[in-house]
This record gives C-alpha cells, structure tokens and sequence, in this order.
C-alpha cells in the first residue's frame, strides 16, 4: 500500500508538480504561499529540474514564459498582489500559446490587503486577468489530496490545450495539513514541435504573440476561441450531491466548498432536501449541470457562497439565465462564512 | 579564387523596416556575420526586444523568442538554464533594457546568467515615436522632452553598463559604436567576444553598441553618425568597461 504522509496543501501541489514533469520553477516570496518555492528550492535539484527565486513576480512569470517555449514543464506560483503583477506574462504566454501552470494561493484584497484566506480573484483568474481576450484553464481544489491530483491534471490540460492554467486555492488550503497517498502520476508527453531548440535539421522558428499585419491577429483570436470553445465543451468539472431530489442548491468552490459539502450532509441527515453543486473546473464553468438543471426541474433556489463579496454569483446568474432565484452569501477581507450564518441565510429562503 | 565574403547564412536575404540610417538593420547582420562564423546557428536562440526590433526574428533565420518589453533578459535567463548547450542572447535597446526592464537586467548580471546581451542604445524611443530614452543625452529634444532633457526635472543619462560592470558576476561589458567602418569592426569584435565568453562558460556579457536614429534625432544620416561620434560618445565612452 502506498505510505501516507501528513502534507500541507502548498506542499502537495508542488509535489504533485514535480510528480507531474515538472522541471522549471521560478517564484517570489509572498505569504501564504511561501512553502512551495521552499518545497521546490529542495526538490528540483534532486530530478534535475530548476529552481529560481526570482528578482521579482514578472521575472518569475516570464522565466516560466521562457522555459515553456524551450519546452520544459514550467511553473510559477504566487498569492493575490502577486498574482496581479503577474498578469503581464500569463497575458503573453496565452498569447505565444505555451503551456504553464500557475497557482493563486489567494489572500484577502484589494491592495496589499492581508495574509487571510479569500477567494476574491475569481474574476482575474476566470477572466482575462491580464490585457487582451484569452482564458486560463482554473481548478480550484477543496482538499489537500485534490489540490495533488489538480495540480497534475493542470499540467496535462495546459501542454493539451497550449495555455495557462491557474491552480486557484485560498489561504486555508495552501496552509492546512491533510494525509496524503503519493501516488505516482502517470504523465502524457504531448509532442512539442514548436519548442524552441536550435535550428538543428529543421526551419528556424519563433515562439511569440506579435500579429501586426492587417488581418492575422484576428485571425490568431479567432482561432483562440475555437480552442476556448473546445475547452468550455469538454474540461468542464464539479462534484454534486444529492441534486435528485433537493428544492435548495448551494454553489461554493475550494474551501467553502469544504464547508458547504460537510453542512449539507448534516442537514440532509435532518432530512432538509438540500443538494450541492461544487465547481472543480471555474473555467469552464460547468454551467452544463445547470442547464441540465433548468430544463428539467422547477421551483429549485440556489444559494452562492464565496469568501468574497460575489464574483462566482455572476456565473451561476449567467448560467441560470433568470431561470431560478439565485442568492447570495459572502465574506471578504479573511471572513470565511460559517456554518452558522449559511444556516441562517437558508431558513430566509424559504 | 576563394570566396571572402557572402550574405551571412543567418541572415534573410529581405529587406527590413527600418528607417533610412537606422543602426539596427547594421548591429542585426554583425550578429548573423558572427553566429555564422562561430559555426552557432543551430544552436543560437535570440530573443527580440518589444521597441524597434521587435521582428528582428523576421529577419535573423534561426530560432528566436518574443519577450515582453523589458523581460528579455528572465526569458533568456530560463531558456538558457532549460538549454543549457544553446547560446542565448538578447536584443534590447535602451528603454527595454535600462528602463522598464532594468530589474531584470540587473538581477540576471548580479546572478551571473551566462548569456550574452547586445545592447542597442540609440538615447531615445524610437517604435514609440521619439520620447525620452533612460540614455537620452542633457539638452537633447525628443516628444517628451521638447526643451530638452533636463538634469533637474529628468535626472542624467542612464549609464548601465557601467553600472552593471560593477557587479562581481558580471564578465564582460564594452561599450562599441557604429558611426564608422573602424567602429564597426570593433563592434563585430564585441559581439563575437561576447558570444565567445557564453561558449566558454565565462558568464554575463554585454555589448552596449551606440546606434544612429536619424528619425528621431532629427539628422540626416551621415550627420546622425557624426553625433554619435561627436556628442554621445562625449557622455558614454566607448572602449572595455570590464
């Protein structure tokens, strides 16, 4: 049997990295995500990978830009004001279309906010954070072995689909320790034929996001979307429960996501008809289930729970289309909404 | 009766987008001249600034990168630890190098990246339009500095490479010039020291080559090289700085 080991979130995800192939990573120190550089600072030398801590987060960002077009498995991690300053390279690596993993281990905002947990960078992570019209593939994981099996898949997706994809976690996962199984991950080498190598027995090529004559950037944008639209159709992921026959939904991600999984087992064994629908993919948002939701059912409410003020409550309402009513209940700033207060909000519904 | 000189092999044979007198379109064939002659062309990975030479790939045939403007030197700084039997250089010009992006440039020198970086410093920003440059001299007019750049509301010309020559790590910085073909030779000899170091796992390199923008600098050609020769090389001495 596989050993378990007491790991924290951060450190799980930078071992799922270096599981998954991953040989580049470069970053800078910001908390609460300071145990993955630590954890990469060791583990790179040993598989032969690099390891940089970076003179800055553009730096870092854009040393992983370089790795991945010279065809490494590359990463960059980073917290909430981090991750704004890193904008300008994920903008650039969608563009050149490379590959790279990136978590937000995210912290209260806006400014240099504070070292809590929040979950208020949904829309920088499943907009376009940066300039410029592109996506990132987001999985936000509620758990230490999930933020592991994520942390993988991201590396898959990204060399599949040739684009960033961001690790969105908050501050109680990154720091939270949880028993881990180490499984080995089985890694799938994705041809790179348009890795940067030298011009050995082939045409010299470039790797670069640059269209200036008349016609070829949109023609460039035109084929991201058609990737985008391929992605929103086939990468969408959640987990639900006990939608079959529940009259009240909640929707909540990553650690509220915790929160809300285990109340809502409570509350079913009172016999509530309660249900949940956990987003894993945020972008795709996995509005399917929803659909599917609001062409079959009627009378159902939804209740949206974020550590953040609403920013995944777009999505549902946009998803849900006016369907059903959609309400909502946040906390920003490090407040994390508890059992209690979700209780109560619930008892207002109906 | 033997062949003494061809168009460099890593050169297209096409014609650029640079103004008439521009430097650039001189210091991207010495680069070719000088990756063909080291016999590195295969191994070479340019990266391209985001300023005039933005498409210098368009013209250099072999492998090169896009960098945002500024982060020439932390994309060269990972390709080059991923690659580490390729020769990584970067192309930057004065406001890539030593204003948006010189974080980089120092901490990739301070870290002793073994690469080599060619600088071109022509004191203002030409892709732009001809604003003020980190470099650009005291008096001189651009669209940002239209009586002149002054000391006191603009601070001094920008000496990088001087600064840069004060780190440990750092193993070579020169200071060269294209404003004559004596110059030019010694610039060629730069850039093929430069590239020399990286293959003989010497460390950080830089050329600082000054380069004439007519455009900007609101002189005909050969009055532009005479500027050079007379008034910026007054303010950024050429010769080995380390």
């Amino acid at each position: 049997m596989p050993k378990k080991i007491l790991i924290s979130g951060n450190e799980a995800i930078a071992e799922a990295a270096v599981q998954a192939g991953c040989r580049f990573y470069a970053g800078y120190p910001i908390t609460p995500q300071n145990e993955i550089p630590a954890y990469m600072a060791q583990r790179m030398p040993q598989v032969a990978g690099v390891f940089i801590q970076a003179e800055s987060e553009l730096a870092a960002v854009n040393m992983v830009f370089g790795a991945s077009a010279a065809g490494a498995r590359a990463m960059t991690s980073s917290s909430s004001p981090g991750m704004s300053l890193k904008q300008e390279g994920i903008s650039y690596i969608a563009g050149a279309e490379l590959p790279a993993v990136i978590v937000n281990i995210m912290r209260g905002g806006p400014g240099l906010g504070n070292i809590a947990p929040a979950q208020s960078d949904y829309f920088q992570a499943t907009r376009s954070g940066g300039h410029g019209d592109y996506r990132c593939i987001v999985l936000a994981p509620y758990s230490v072995p999930e933020a592991y099996t994520l942390t993988a898949l991201a590396f898959d997706l990204a060399d599949k689909y040739r684009l960033p994809a961001i690790i969105l976690g908050d501050g109680i996962l990154g720091q939270m320790m949880e028993p881990l199984e180490v499984k080995r991950i089985k890694i799938k080498n994705y041809p790179k034929p348009w890795a940067l190598t030298g011009c050995k027995n082939r045409k010299a090529q470039v790797v670069k996001s640059f269209y200036l004559k008349e016609g070829t950037l949109e023609k460039f944008n035109l084929g991201l979307q058609q990737k985008y639209r391929r992605i929103h159709e086939k990468e969408q992921r959640c987990e639900t429960l006990f939608l079959d026959d529940a009259r009240i939904i909640l929707v909540a991600y990553g650690t509220m996501a915790r929160i809300a999984k285990s109340l809502v087992i409570d509350l079913r064994r009172q016999g509530q008809k309660i249900g949940l629908i956990r987003p894993v993919s945020l972008w795709p948002f996995p509005d399917k289930i929803f659909q599917s939701l609001s062409r079959s059912r009627k009378n159902l409410r939804f209740l949206v729970i974020e550590m953040s003020y609403g920013q995944m409550l777009e999505d549902v309402r946009l998803t849900l289309d006016g369907k059903f009513p959609v309400a909502f209940l946040g906390r920003g700033g490090g407040g994390v909404p508890t059992e209690k207060e979700i209780i109560n909000k619930i008892k207002k519904l109906k | 009766m033997n062949k003494i000189y061809s168009h460099p092999r890593s050169l297209r044979d096409i014609s650029t987008h640079y103004c008439p007198g521009c430097g650039h379109g001189l210091a991207h064939r010495l680069v070719a001249e000088v990756v063909d002659e080291l016999d590195i062309r295969e191994r070479v990975i340019g990266i391209a600034p985001v300023g005039c030479a933005v498409v210098a790939y368009d013209y250099w045939d072999f492998d090169c990168c896009e960098a945002a403007h500024g982060r020439a030197l932390a994309v060269a700084t990972a390709i080059k630890k991923v690659r580490p039997d390729n020769i990584i250089f970067t192309y930057q010009g004065d406001g890539d190098l030593a204003a948006i992006g010189t974080n980089e440039t120092i901490h990739a020198a301070n870290r002793g990246e073994n690469l080599t970086v060619i600088f071109v410093n022509n004191a203002v920003y030409g892709m732009t339009g001809g604003q003020m440059a980190p470099t650009t001299l005291i008096g001189q007019k651009t669209a940002t500095t239209l009586d002149g750049r002054r000391p006191d509301l603009h601070g001094y010309p920008l000496k990088i490479s001087e600064m840069l020559a004060q780190l440990p790590a750092v193993k070579s910085v020169q200071r060269v010039s294209l404003h004559s073909p004596q110059e030019i030779f010694k610039t060629k000899a730069a850039i093929k020291a430069a590239f020399q170091n990286q293959i003989n796992g010497a460390g950080f390199s830089l050329v600082e080559i000054l380069s004439s923008c007519p455009t900007y600098w609101g002189l005909n050609p050969k009055a532009a090289l005479d500027w050079i020769k007379d008034v910026m090389a007054k303010e950024f001495p050429l010769g080995k700085i380390k």
